[in-house]
Parts: C-alpha cells; sequence; structure tokens
C-alpha cells in the first residue's frame, strides 16, 4: 500500500482563505465542519490516478501541505515555516476572493516558496519584488485557487473574476473558483475537476517523467526515477 | 489605520470614523494639557474646551462604541441576524447596567451629583481605564526589561535547531504514512461498494455495537495516533519557531543595537525594581503624594547638593514648593522618571555658593518646575501613547481575522479612549499644583487620591504575577529544550 510513489504540494495562502477546509474537501470529499487556526503544517493525503482512463494509468499519493501563517510574519516564523518547503513538486496558491489583500500576497507566498527551493539554474531573486521572469524560467506547476466564491455578490462577479484571470495569468497556471463549503464545485466531470486532475497530472509528469534537460526539484527519491522514465519510453 | 488594517480590510466606514474620531479626541486631551502649562489661550476658553472634550469622549465611549460593538458581535452571530438593532439595543442596555454597578463597590458615589453627571461617567470610566493602565504598566515594568537584557537569552545552537527540525520533519512523515493507509483504506472500500458513513441516530448505534467491520476499528485506531502526532507536530513547530527567534535575538544583542538596548535593560530593570518597591511603600504606609517628581526632583537637588540656581531676583513671592514635601507616590508613565535625574542635573548650574540662601532658591524652582514639567509632560504623552499604539497594533495581528475585524476596532478604540481619560486623571500628579486646578474644576470632585491608590495596588499586582508568569515559562523551556 505504501510501496505508491508520492508527489508533495504545498497548498499556501494568508490565514484565513479556507486552505484547510479546501484540503479537507480535496482529500475527504467532504466539507470541514469547524475549521480553526492551523498552526505549523497539517498534511493530507489524495489518491489520485495518473492519466485516468488511459492504459497507462498509475495512481500516486499525492500529498498536500498546508502551511499556515502569513507573509508579514515575523523571519523567525519564516525560517521555521522554511523547513516544509524541501523538494517541493506543485504549489496551490489559494485566495480570498472576497479580499483583495490575500491576491496581492500570492506573489510574496510563491517567492517564499520558490526561494527555498534551490533552482539549479540560479535564479537571482529579489527580496520581495515581484519579477515576471522568474515565473517563467519556474518548473514547479502553480494553480491558483480563489475560494468563498459564495459571498461575492452577483453582480461583483465578473469584476472578481477578471481580476483573478490576471492573476493567474502572472503566475503561468491555471485557475479555479469555487466555494469550500460545497462540494459541488468540485464534482467529477465538472470542469473544476478536469483542472484540477490535469494541474496533478503536471506535476507528477514534471517529478517523474521529463527528463530532457530540466531541472527536476527533488533529488532524494533518484532511484525510483528511473523505472518510471523507461516506462514513459515504451508507449511515448 | 492603513497599519493595523494590512491583511483585513476594514469596509465599513462606520468602524473607521468612530476610530479616528475617539483617537482625535484622545489626543486633543492631551494637547489641553500642554496648552494649560504653556499658558496658551485664553483661561476661559480652555476650561470651555475642556468640558467640550470630556463630553464629546464621554459620549463616544459610553455611549456610541460600545453600541455599535454590540451591534457588531451581534451581526456575526448567523441566528440573530434577522433582529440585530433590536439585539445590539438589549446587549447595550446590559453593559450600561454593569457600568452603573461598576460604581457600587468603589468610594466614588457623591452623593451632590445627579445620575448623568459628567463625574458619576467619568469616575466609572477612570476606574476601568486605571485597571488597563495598571496592568499594562506592571506587564510592560516586568517584560521590558526581560526582552531588552541579554542575560535571560538561553544559548541556542544551530545544531539544536537542527534536530529539531528533522525530529518535526519526522513527525510529519509519520503522519503522512498513516494518512496514507487511511486513504487507501477508504478508496478500496468505497470501491468494494461499502459506503463508510458514521453511525447517525439511535439506531445506527444500536446496529454499530453489534456489527462492526474490523476495518473500520482499525481505521478508528490510526485516526487516533494521526490526531495525537498532529498535536505533537504543532508543538514541535511552535519550539521551533521559538529556537529561531531566540537565536535571532542572540545575533541581534551581538550588534551595537543590541548591545544599546541591553545597556538599556540593566537601566530599566534598577528603575522597574525601584518602581515596585514604591509602590509597596505607598500601599504599605498609606502614603499619598502632595508634590510632584520634578518640583521634588529639583528640591532635593536644591537642599542636599547645595547647588545655587542662576538668579533671577524679579520674583518675590515664597513659593509654597519649598516645604519638604512627602514622598509623592509616582504615577503611571513608566520611562520618564528614568529621563528626570539627569534633567535636573543638567539644567543646574555648577557654582556653588557658600551661602545656599535657599530662598532665592526656592524663588527659580518655580520657573524652572515649568518648564520643565512641561517638557516631562510631553516625554510622558509621547512615549505612552506610542507604546499603547505598538502594543495595539501587535494585539490586533495576532488576533485579526475577516470576520471580526469590525468588532476589534471599536474594542480598540474602546479601550485606546478609556487609556487617555485615566492618563489626564493621572497626569494631574505629575503636574505642579497651579496647573492641577484646570483639571481638578473640570473633572469635579472626584477622589484622585483613591485612583492613585487604586493604580499601586493593581500595579503591584500586575508586576508579581508576570514576575511569576515570565520565570515559570522561563524555567519551563530549557526543561523542554533539554528533554530533546
Amino acid at each position: 500500500m505504501a510501496a505508491l510513489d508520492r508527489v508533495k504540494v504545498l497548498v499556501l495562502g494568508d490565514s484565513g482563505v479556507g486552505k484547510s477546509s479546501l484540503v479537507h474537501l480535496l482529500c475527504q470529499n467532504q466539507v470541514l465542519g469547524n475549521p480553526s487556526w492551523t498552526v505549523g503544517c497539517s498534511v493530507d493525503v489524495r489518491i489520485h490516478d495518473y492519466k485516468e482512463g488511459t492504459p497507462e494509468e498509475k495512481t500516486y499519493y499525492t500529498e498536500l501541505w498546508d502551511v499556515g501563517g502569513s507573509v508579514g510574519s515575523a523571519s523567525s516564523m519564516k525560517s521555521t515555516r522554511a523547513v516544509f518547503y524541501n523538494s517541493v513538486n506543485g504549489i496551490i496558491l489559494v485566495h480570498d476572493l472576497t479580499n483583495k489583500k490575500s491576491s496581492q500576497n500570492l506573489y510574496r507566498w510563491s517567492l517564499e516558496a520558490l526561494n527555498r527551493d534551490v533552482v539549479p539554474t540560479g535564479v537571482l531573486v529579489t527580496n520581495g519584488d515581484y519579477d515576471r521572469e522568474q515565473f517563467a524560467d519556474n518548473q514547479i506547476p502553480l494553480l491558483v485557487i480563489g475560494t468563498k466564491l459564495d459571498q461575492i455578490p452577483e453582480a461583483k462577479r465578473n469584476e472578481v473574476l477578471t481580476r483573478t484571470a490576471f492573476l493567474a495569468e502572472d503566475f503561468n497556471a491555471e485557475e479555479i473558483n469555487l466555494d469550500c463549503t460545497n462540494p459541488r464545485y468540485l464534482a467529477a466531470g465538472s470542469s473544476n475537476a478536469v483542472k484540477l486532475s490535469r494541474f496533478f497530472d503536471k506535476v507528477i509528469e514534471k517529478r517523474y517523467f521529463l527528463r530532457d534537460g530540466n531541472q527536476i526539484p527533488g533529488f532524494s527519491d533518484r532511484k525510483r526515477f528511473g523505472g518510471g522514465a523507461l516506462k514513459n519510453l515504451h508507449y511515448d | 489605520m492603513r497599519q493595523l488594517f494590512k491583511d483585513y480590510e476594514v469596509r465599513q466606514y462606520v468602524v473607521q470614523v468612530v476610530f479616528s474620531v475617539t483617537f482625535a479626541f484622545s489626543c486633543t486631551m492631551f494637547e489641553l494639557i500642554i496648552f494649560e502649562i504653556l499658558g496658551v489661550l485664553n483661561s476661559s476658553s480652555r476650561y470651555f474646551h475642556w468640558k467640550l472634550n470630556l463630553c464629546v469622549i464621554l459620549l463616544l465611549l459610553v455611549f456610541m462604541v460600545p453600541f455599535y460593538i454590540g451591534y457588531f458581535v451581534v451581526s456575526n452571530i448567523r441566528l440573530l441576524h434577522r433582529k440585530r438593532l433590536f439585539f445590539a439595543c438589549l446587549v447595550w442596555l446590559t453593559f450600561m447596567y454593569f457600568f452603573w454597578k461598576l460604581g457600587d463597590p468603589f468610594p466614588i458615589l457623591s452623593p451632590k451629583h445627579g445620575i448623568l453627571s459628567i463625574e458619576q461617567l467619568i469616575s466609572r470610566v477612570g476606574v476601568i481605564g486605571v485597571t488597563l493602565m495598571a496592568l499594562l504598566s506592571g506587564f510592560g515594568a516586568v517584560n521590558c526589561p526581560y526582552t531588552y537584557m541579554s542575560y535571560f537569552l538561553r544559548n541556542v545552537t544551530d545544531a539544536d535547531i537542527l534536530a529539531l527540525e528533522r525530529r518535526l520533519l519526522q513527525t510529519m512523515d509519520m503522519i503522512i504514512s498513516k494518512k496514507k493507509r487511511i486513504a487507501m483504506a477508504h478508496r478500496t472500500m468505497f470501491q468494494r461498494g461499502e459506503v463508510h458513513n458514521k453511525p447517525t441516530g439511535f439506531w445506527g448505534m444500536i446496529k454499530s455495537v453489534t456489527t462492526s467491520a474490523p476495518g473500520s476499528e482499525n481505521l478508528s485506531l490510526i485516526q487516533q495516533e494521526v490526531d495525537a502526532l498532529e498535536e505533537l507536530s504543532r508543538q514541535l513547530f511552535l519550539e521551533t519557531a521559538d529556537l529561531h527567534a531566540t537565536k535571532e535575538r542572540i545575533e541581534y544583542s551581538r550588534t551595537f543595537q543590541g548591545k544599546y538596548f541591553n545597556f538599556l535593560g540593566y537601566f530599566f530593570s534598577i528603575y522597574c525594581v525601584w518602581k515596585i518597591f514604591m509602590a509597596t511603600i505607598n500601599i504599605v504606609f498609606d502614603r499619598v503624594g502632595k508634590t510632584d517628581p520634578v518640583t521634588r526632583g529639583i528640591e532635593i537637588t536644591v537642599n542636599y547638593l547645595g547647588i545655587q540656581f542662576d538668579p533671577f531676583a524679579s520674583l518675590a513671592t515664597p513659593s509654597k514648593y519649598c516645604h519638604g514635601g512627602r514622598v509623592p507616590a509616582d504615577s503611571g508613565f513608566l520611562h520618564y522618571t528614568a529621563l528626570i535625574h539627569p534633567w535636573s542635573s543638567s539644567l543646574l548650574g555648577t557654582e556653588e555658593d557658600s551661602n545656599p540662601g535657599q530662598k532665592a532658591a526656592c524663588l527659580h524652582v518655580k520657573f524652572w518646575s515649568q518648564h520643565i514639567s512641561f517638557i516631562l509632560v510631553g516625554i510622558i504623552i509621547v512615549t505612552s501613547i506610542r507604546g499603547l499604539l505598538i502594543t495595539l497594533t501587535k494585539f490586533f495581528y495576532a488576533i485579526s481575522s475577516s470576520k471580526s475585524s469590525n468588532v476589534i476596532v471599536l474594542l480598540l478604540a474602546q479601550i485606546m479612549g478609556m487609556y487617555f481619560v485615566s492618563s489626564v486623571l493621572l497626569i494631574r500628579m505629575s503636574m505642579p499644583l497651579e496647573y492641577r486646578t484646570i483639571i481638578t474644576e473640570v473633572l469635579g470632585e472626584l477622589q484622585f487620591n483613591f485612583y492613585h491608590r487604586w493604580f499601586d495596588v493593581i500595579f503591584l499586582v500586575s508586576a508579581l504575577s508576570s514576575i511569576l508568569f515570565l520565570y515559570l515559562a522561563h524555567k519551563q523551556a530549557p526543561e523542554k529544550h533539554m528533554a530533546l
């Protein structure tokens, strides 16, 4: 059972945007009854079928690491959080659709996570400034999720959605907007569910199957890496 | 305002307005004090402004802010959402009732005035505010040297941090492997068609007692282990954060700034010990001061050091400050007395006279005391406002959330208003007699001595309990550290 391969995905965002509810929804397919403050990091596991419905279908464990805290916290908190950013294979950025500040903080969140993950190309990052080139060169797949969609009145929905579309474009990422208290948004077959599984597929691909000269984060599990790559050569 | 709401937007315009208005009027009070000392504006117009200011502040503190707090708290609770206004009024009436009851155990009710007079309201607001100030001062008096001085810093090496981090990651891995088992078990059960739902209702519970799948029992056991491990991971995370913070403090203490603050810390610790000692003496010997520290300081230097002021022969009336006053009870503010002695000694001339001429010296005390007290009162006001705002900001960051930010802002406005009103009460002690008159006039027949006594008591209690608390926390941490 534990012999399945694993990928590690971080779930980042400001306090109170709904990361814990989201992770619970993704992993348990149930709505979280009593959300409370996340101290430190809480992990949950989702079993994902890579390339579902095709002959190459394979199940993977996707670990969703939900890291609590705020971007403006003390540097001691930041260096403590940094221990979780090792060998990350994908990042889900969560923001609150009713709170503009949380979307702006996503830049700082992604920089914090990516700075920690030493990319061997040696990209020089300036502290806190947003630089689009960093994200263009980024190997780690990103996904932007906006929560609390139900709390936005119908009239303002359009402008909020255009704003978030720009945000997702900046990160070169897909975006999903949902309400964590309603499992309907991630029902099987809906466009959100398709985007989600596409994201996980991409994460798994980048982790196990991509070999052509691109830098792979996560050097620790190299021994499993060879098997996956050989498999790919057969079917491609 | 922007500083306080960096992460969460307070959209209600009303809240912002109320907060700003409270702050503005509180500051106006302090300005009036300064004007009093300086002698700006006509005396009657000052009096009028005092009255006006007090009326507005009391109106805000007692009527408006609690009402809005009640309103926002009620609108957060989903059940009562419909009849918000009604319940808000109910909450407000409860608050007024308790506010009134507050006056009973204290000797501040004078039967001369009516129910809704300024004196009654101020007296109650004063009690709450003085309690708050004393608590903050007591805690600050102990916490300040504790944080500044590097003597208390435990030695943290990189190896410690790494070891703790490794433990944290190991715990996370264990949690993950257990969760994987749970997830896989769920999936197989789901694929086999068994829907795993918790037993609901009476009949469901009876059924689950008799027929329980062995898999689900196993799962609940694993789930309990996971919960325990998660709790452990949280604790480890907090410890790691603590170690990181300590390490940074050690590094900071090696810089020049750090060394400077370290020195200040020693200085403040002596001062704080002295303050606690004074508070104890005042309570034990039941003394309340009559003169303010400025004149007393000048008196001391004049009487004991025999140093004369610059001759200003114009003033011929002997002032009453020459009579040796009793030891004054030190009021509120933490930083200023540390400055007074260097100040007064630097302002004196250094020539020694064989005939000290006490009478001549007395006259000039008045002149200098005005200036010095003005400067001191200014420093007091500035540092206490700054200290309060910084504390409130930190507190606000710690507990802010998008749901309750309105309530928190209003609570802060209330606390700030009460703090300022009571600091006006207490600042009366630090001012020379002639400036006290206007405050005494405006605030009516309050028993100021009671407030000073009450402040001393609460200050002592708060300082002692925070010493105890910090001692326990300090002792506990290295034990945890060594248990690794």
